[in-house]
């Protein structure tokens, strides 16, 4: 019965018999989102298709440089090819100052690094959670986000004079403003009812903190920090560029005050390789650490 | 101490005046000005010790936003929640809540979530999982219990979230619509259980819901409220105290359903 008052919905005819509108093709018909491989969003993508993209924009870079390089648009000087930089690097490694530079660096953006996370988590834990503590330490905290660093740099010298602590300062001030304002904006994205229901099981405000916030904020936490890490590195180069008797940073200012630009790009290259290593760690330990969470990094 | 609008339901010995639950004229004000919207008008309702009351009344009427305020969850702009006769300033264990909206927490194991105010309490390890497991097999999710919430479908998570607050044991259980995304089959399974629960323990019930018929089969109880967020109607429902879902088809039923879907136009 419910056939004859539904239009098309027993349509046995053959094509040629149908209304002219029916023999459209159904990918032109503008009443249906279109099926995309390229522009698909969240729909899935091909792997293929994400390695050749991927290929794609880092051989772009690699290319254009090739070719001003080895065409010797450029001076060497100025720019080196891709080859001479390997080939540097290699002696640069054999030499074993280097190493030192890398371990040196590493050090110091692991600590500033560190005690930017330790300041940073709980600080945007408070803020994100109580009232009280977002306006006590809110205005603080997202006015000196703003603070140009880099300006405070020569005073940082002078206040801590020139060894270590001056350049994990320089870490810490860069990115703790960034870690917390950025996990107290996490905790504010828990919905209510994630807190209300723990209240109605029975959880004092010390259990939700505990066992609510915390938990809902660490894939966020992890994604704050695997950002960050990647500030951490550019403050280390700008406090190496100017106070240091060794580091990646160091090499750096060295190397361009005796125009040696392929020893520069080749610490440059490590500084990348070396934020990929993290950036990579910092997904695998999401992925083994929070299976729960849905990982929207690739 | 008065109850509202009608008689208390005859089970109810007179002698027992201290409602479980009360709710007394409870008004509720959203915005100022232009925006402001009052969700609930001076609303007087209470519940006896193990009665099974629902709400029933269109669609933003103000029905969750009065259960909010009676788990203790969102401030009253005027009147007072009583639990046992004492005005409670908060949310506590005593009044459980199933929401309208998934609430699992996703970082947390099905049975885990189920575990969660169990471990609140220090429940010994033996007696938690025993409990888990038995609420867990009421809803019939026991085969899901190490999954995570994001695999679950809306149904199975509304169903751990009623397995949560069960396993809590709290003398007033409060749900939001709590059987909206169910199939009728699990639906009808969920009221026979909630029936049963309520005959076999002294829990008291206060449920929102829009399905006229399963708000009379597990009431003795139902407030209709109305659009402009007041008390339109208290119905006792004088049916057997023990039901079956047979019952839904017989004369009187049909007459209390009658009433009500008259008094919701
Ligand atoms: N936080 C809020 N701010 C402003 N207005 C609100 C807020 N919460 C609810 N309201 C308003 O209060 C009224 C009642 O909302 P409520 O959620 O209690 O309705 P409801 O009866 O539960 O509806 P439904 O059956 O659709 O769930 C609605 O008009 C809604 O717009
Ligand atoms: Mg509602």
């Amino acid at each position: 019965m419910a056939a004859s008052q539904i239009p098309h919905s027993s349509d046995n005819r053959s094509p040629e018999d149908r209304p002219p509108e029916d023999r459209r093709e159904p990918a032109l018909d503008r009443r249906y989102l279109r099926p995309s491989v390229f522009w698909s969003i969240r729909q899935g993508f091909p792997g293929w298709l994400q390695v050749t993209l991927v290929a794609v924009s880092l051989a772009i870079p690699i290319l254009i440089w090739a070719s001003l390089s080895y065409g010797q648009f450029v001076d060497a000087r100025f720019l080196p090819t891709p080859s001479a930089v390997i080939v540097r690097g290699f002696s640069m490694l054999l030499e074993g100052d280097l190493i030192v530079d890398i371990f040196a660096s590493s050090a110091r953006v692991i600590a500033g690094f560190s005690f930017a996370a330790l300041v940073g988590i709980p600080v945007g834990l408070a803020m994100g959670t109580f009232y009280s503590m977002d306006s006590l330490l809110g205005g603080f905290v997202r006015t000196a986000r703003y603070l140009p660093i880099a300006a405070f740099v020569p005073l940082i010298i002078i206040w801590a004079g020139i060894d270590e602590a001056s350049k994990i300062i320089i870490i810490f001030l860069g990115i703790v403003f960034y870690n917390a304002t950025m996990i107290a904006d996490a905790v504010k994205f828990i919905p209510n009812e994630t807190l209300n229901v723990a209240y109605t099981l029975g959880a004092t405000r010390w259990d939700v903190v505990r066992r609510v916030i915390l938990p809902a904020t660490l894939p966020s936490i992890l994604d704050t920090l695997r950002v960050n890490i990647a500030g951490a590195w550019n403050f280390l180069v700008l406090s190496e560029l100017i106070a240091a008797e060794n580091g990646l940073g160091f090499t750096i200012v060295r190397s361009q005050r005796y125009l040696q630009t392929d020893r520069a790009m080749f610490c440059i290259l490590v500084i990348c390789m070396i934020g990929l290593a993290t950036d990579f760690a910092f997904k695998l330990l999401f992925r083994l650490w929070l299976p729960w969470a849905d990982s929207k990094m690739s | 101490m008065q109850f509202p609008t009608t008689i208390p339901p005859k089970e109810q010995p007179s002698e027992l005046p201290v409602p479980k639950l009360e709710i007394r004229n409870l008004t509720k004000v959203f915005g100022q000005g232009k925006q402001r919207i009052t969700a609930v008008d001076d609303v007087s309702l209470s519940l006896a010790p193990n009665e099974f009351s629902c709400i029933v009344g269109p669609s933003g009427c103000g029905k969750s936003t009065l259960l909010s305020i009676a788990a203790g969850l969102s401030k009253a702009t005027s009147g007072k929640i009583l639990v046992d006769g004492a005005p409670v300033p908060g949310p506590g264990a005593d009044r459980g809540m199933v929401f309208q909206n998934y609430t699992l927490f996703p970082w947390l194991s099905v049975a885990e979530n189920v575990a969660f105010g169990l471990r609140l309490k220090g429940m010994a390890k033996a007696e938690l999982n025993r409990r888990v497991a038995h609420y867990l097999d009421i809803v019939g999710l026991s085969g899901s219990a190490k999954a995570y919430p994001k695999a679950l479908s809306g149904g199975m998570k509304q169903r751990v979230a009623i397995a949560r607050a069960l396993a809590n044991d709290p003398e007033v259980l409060l749900m939001d619509e709590p059987f909206g995304a169910l199939d009728s089959q699990t639906k009808e399974q969920l009221q026979s259980f909630f029936h049963d629960l309520w005959a076999k323990s002294h829990i008291t019930v206060l449920m929102i819901t829009h399905d006229v018929e399963e708000a009379i089969f597990l009431s003795q109880r139902v407030h209709i409220m109305d659009k402009t967020g007041q008390l339109h109607e208290t119905i006792t429902i004088d049916l057997p105290t023990h039901r079956e879902l047979d019952m839904k088809l017989t004369r009187e039923f049909l007459d209390y359903k009658r009433h009500i879907v008259h008094a919701l136009r």
